[in-house]
């Protein structure tokens, strides 16, 4: 486990204040200052008593170029999730079912827990990849459709459009 | 605007249809999960994002429901596909590779865990 | 109109969890019927939502939202049972 700075704490503290409120306003869908007063009150409670070791946020860049980073990776993010959808509905309504699957390993530059489990997320809800096991810097992914059993052309095709923007937003 | 929004919530349950017939045609747990995560999410959105266009005054409810199966939906279909494979499911005829089993890594620190 | 649409939505989602029951009922692995009963569930949560604008309730959204937590829960704890490592 990494050395714990006060800073870390504080800003874990605050991003999960922040999570929080926001839920909360989300789920009243009103402004009003008598419904705002619990919600705070409730949000800085728990994220005092159940936020003294989690160190998940402690990854997060609060840099203006990361927020950028997160727009475009979630534009991005969204036209994969079409296209992944219209690849596999295609698959589903043909007659000979054309699936060719396999489960292949790909390599990661993310060091970060954070990353990578974003990384591996994205990865399930994209073109017929599944995350099926991570162990360190590989995960084992089931391909629906196996171009590339080799580790390095198959990284090439499933991780590297997202690693370039994940990489500069968690590092 | 409120019959746009009416198709978008059409297209998604279609997307739903498609997601069910596959998951009975497909030959393998495997597969079966892949149309799992990707359709019914893609389905689910869409429905929720139709039902935004249509009453905006929920939009804040609707918003919180489609991140919510954002997140959830793909851990969910990951760990049941990893409990299918330390179970031993065994995947369809059609299967090209399996780099997993190859992997000394994952096989070692599965038998330390024991 | 709109109304027409959405009872045409909501049938075809109904259909959707009837296909789903198929694979619940024929299953061959237990994992199978998880599967079928978290489409289920994910395809209930959209059936639910439609079904609160059609009524006028926003109340029926809490509902969807209970409901999809616990099931992802639910699929969670299954697998770990399935693993062993309960």
């Amino acid at each position: 486990m990494p050395a714990f700075s006060k800073d870390d704490l504080m800003k874990n503290i605050s991003i999960t204040f922040l999570i929080l409120m926001i839920v909360w306003i989300l789920l009243n869908n009103t402004l009003q200052i008598d419904i705002l007063i619990p919600g705070i009150i409730i949000a800085l409670l728990s994220s005092l008593l159940f936020c003294r070791k989690c160190e998940v946020f402690s990854d997060i860049k609060l840099t203006p170029k990361a927020f950028a980073y997160t727009l475009v990776y979630l534009i991005i993010f969204f036209i994969d999730l079409y296209k992944s959808n219209i690849d596999v509905s295609r698959r589903v309504l043909s007659p000979s079912l054309p699936i060719n699957p396999g489960i292949v390993e790909v390599k990661t530059r993310l060091k970060s827990k954070f990353g990578r489990m974003v990384l591996a997320n994205s990865i399930t809800l994209t073109p017929g990849t599944l995350t099926v096991e991570v162990k360190d810097d590989s995960f084992f992914i089931h391909w629906i459709d196996v171009e590339d059993d080799e580790i390095e052309n198959a990284s090439k095709k499933i991780v590297e459009k997202f690693e370039k923007y994940l990489e500069v937003i968690y590092g | 605007m409120e019959i746009f929004g009416a198709i978008i919530t059409l297209i998604g349950s279609l997307v739903l249809l498609i997601a069910s017939i596959g998951l009975v045609r497909m030959p393998d747990v495997y597969n079966r999960l892949q149309v799992g995560t990707k359709a019914t999410t893609l389905g689910t959105i869409l429905s929720l994002a139709g039902l935004i266009v249509i009453v905006p005054a929920w939009a804040g409810k609707l918003v919180l429901l489609v991140f919510f199966i954002m997140m959830t939906n793909p851990v969910s279909s990951h760990v049941m596909a990893r409990a299918a494979y330390y179970i031993k499911i065994p995947f369809s005829s059609k299967t090209k590779v399996d780099k997993l089993k190859l992997s000394k890594k994952v096989l070692k620190t599965k038998i330390e865990s024991k | 109109m709109v109304n027409t649409i959405l009872t045409i939505a909501m049938a075809i989602i109904l259909l959707s969890i009837a296909i789903s029951m198929i694979r619940f009922l024929i299953g061959k692995t237990s994992v199978d019927r998880v599967i079928a009963f978290d489409i289920m569930t994910v395809s209930s949560i959209a059936l639910i939502a439609v079904l609160a604008k059609m009524t006028g309730r926003i109340i029926y959204l809490d509902i969807a939202l209970v409901y999809g937590l616990l099931s992802f829960l639910a699929v969670i704890i299954i697998a770990k049972y399935l693993e062993k490592s309960l």
